[in-house]
């Protein structure tokens, strides 16, 4: 007998789809959830000894509705009881269970549990650590630990966040197809705002965050589990895994980001990359391009090239260009920008990004891209003047030493093509935030 | 004779073992295999991608492309091992070596036939 986590494995495994239905049963999260613990705690009890069950979780529901039945019943607020006549011995009814989960509620519970984390009205740091907390089971010490702040003060943003679902009124009646569309879409967003959490990171706090990425991409998987055909939720995972595929390349020895043109590939994970390949190529087959799709049909192009040099920028062009029509904003145009930079050089770019100077001012990437265009073509004073407002903007000592690194190749007066536009990796996804 | 050695478990629970745990089970899964080597010969063996990536084609005259695994269940097709043993009881006890690296799941041992006409008797 192995002494692997096969338990803990069940347990985490199955926590979406229990929550989800004590979530119903209950219609309250702090009763699901301390139904769920008293479940898993029964569980740690009697699995041991012959592993888990067969179906743990509808095990799980079927013990935890019935620990956390009397104190229910005592509690005045809540009206709905589950009806008795379900209620009777585990072993005789466990089968049974198992019997009705499967084809009735299963994909809309878990739907629900993930939707409720993602109210409008919660600002998006809250949606992820609740998300983590109650669709993942991350506990509060994990959560605190990859958002940087204390324990207290994460399970005190969890409490609000819960305080204020409550108060939101989630709608438990089984979702008709433009609600159910509606929550995919809020779920989706919600999972790649868990996902650019941990991506984002840089310096020493990228590999305390990286489990916010794997929590991200195995939320992915549930939600397209439950929902196969949904070319968005393919797209989303295809986006998840391909970016993912780069984290052992993105990072220096110093923790600071290493552009895509620079990173070296042969540690890009070959395995993430062909799944993001099959899920991109599955979703094409739908011709119902969304967002996430282009997104990840830009990554996949990306990931494609062996070197840099392969890269089929007018593809990625192309891609950006649906993109704009699809979901118009000056940052995707910018990152277009940058493919046409390379497919039909620095004029072409640099025209189509100056109509944005009013919108994109302040912004980091534009003048560095500005900069960098600028430099192509020779322009080197304007170039310096885009790049002295760039570093004046930078958030990272990466970002910052990036531009540094153009300001000295101007001041070296290197030859003007030498230097390339080298900001190539796409700003993907921060158009949404 | 020619066996397939099938390995079924939850994709989901796999998914959440802790990664030094699916490490150390990919560790003594080789060190089976070895073991296995030394009375069978082994042929292909590949993980197989999560049902996420599958597509069904479904029988008929025009052929019906849907998204996901073939069949919904408890457990899903993992991965699996083509070997070529002298007897049943190899075969078996191959099966043997790699299930005893699990609590859960576990390991089908199906025997092949011959898939051509050509081919050599398995």
């Amino acid at each position: 007998m192995s002494e692997l986590d096969w338990i803990g494995a069940a347990l985490a495994s199955a926590r979406p789809q229990v929550m989800g239905a004590l979530l119903r049963y209950f219609r309250d999260l702090d009763h699901a959830e301390e139904a769920f613990q008293e479940a898993s705690l029964r569980a740690l009890k009697t699995w041991p000894a012959k592993g888990p069950p067969r179906d743990p979780a509808a095990w799980l529901i079927f013990v935890g509705r019935n620990a956390a039945l009397d104190r229910v019943r005592r509690d005045r607020r809540l009206q709905e009881l589950p009806p008795e006549d379900q209620l009777s011995d585990i072993e005789d009814a466990e089968a049974d269970m198992a019997e009705r989960l499967d084809n009735s509620h299963y994909r809309d519970d878990v739907l629900r549990l993930m939707f409720v984390c993602c109210q409008p009205e919660l600002p998006a740091t809250q949606q992820i650590a609740l998300a983590l907390r109650i669709v993942s089971g991350l506990t509060v010490k994990e959560i605190a630990r990859a958002f940087l702040v204390g324990d207290a003060a994460m399970e005190q943003r969890i409490t609000r966040a819960k305080r204020r679902i409550a108060n939101a009124g989630i709608e438990y009646a089984v979702p008709d197809a433009v609600e159910r569309a509606e929550r995919l879409g809020a779920v989706a967003a919600m999972i790649y705002l868990v996902f650019n959490e941990g991506y984002s990171a840089s310096g020493g706090e990228a590999h305390i965050r990286r489990p916010l990425c794997e929590e991200a991409i195995r939320l992915g998987r549930l939600l397209l589990g439950l929902f196969p055909s949904e070319p968005e939720i393919m797209g989303l995972l295809a986006l998840l895994l391909i970016q993912d595929s780069r984290a052992a390349a993105r990072l220096d020895g110093h923790g600071n980001v290493i552009l895509l043109d620079d990173q070296d590939r042969n540690l890009w994970d070959r395995n993430k990359i062909a799944e993001g390949l099959v899920l991109v190529a599955k979703a094409i087959r739908h011709r119902n391009a969304g967002p996430y799709q282009l997104q990840a049909a830009i990554a996949a192009a990306h990931a494609r090239a062996a070197r840099p040099e392969n890269t089929d920028w007018e593809q990625i062009d192309s891609l950006y260009q649906m993109l704009e029509k699809l979901d118009p904003s000056p940052v995707v145009t910018l990152n277009r920008a940058v493919a046409v930079s390379k497919a039909r050089g620095p004029d072409a770019a640099l025209a189509m990004i100056e109509p944005l100077a009013p919108k994109l001012q302040g912004y980091f990437h534009y003048l560095g891209v500005t900069g960098a265009l600028l430099t192509q073509l020779g322009r080197a004073e304007e170039a310096r003047i885009a790049f002295d407002r760039a570093i004046a903007l930078a958030r990272t000592p990466a970002e910052a030493a990036h531009i540094r690194m153009h300001l000295d190749r101007l001041a070296a007066q290197s030859s003007a093509c030498d230097a390339s536009a080298r900001r190539s990796e796409p700003v993907v996804g921060k158009h949404k935030a | 004779m020619r066996y397939a050695l099938l390995c079924y478990n939850s994709e989901a629970m796999v998914s959440h073992l802790p990664k030094a745990d699916e490490e150390a089970m990919m560790a003594r899964v080789r060190a089976a295999e070895t073991k296995i080597s030394e009375r069978a010969r082994i042929g292909p063996s590949l993980r197989l991608m999560p049902t996420t990536a599958a597509t069904t084609v479904k029988a008929g005259d025009d052929p019906l492309v849907i998204d996901g695994p073939y069949a919904e269940t408890k457990e899903q097709l993992l991965g699996f091992w083509i070997i070529e043993c002298e007897s049943h009881e190899d075969a078996i006890e191959a099966g043997r070596l790699l299930a005893r690296e699990r609590e859960v799941g576990g390991i089908e041992v199906r025997p092949l036939l011959a898939y051509n006409a050509g081919d050599e008797t398995p």
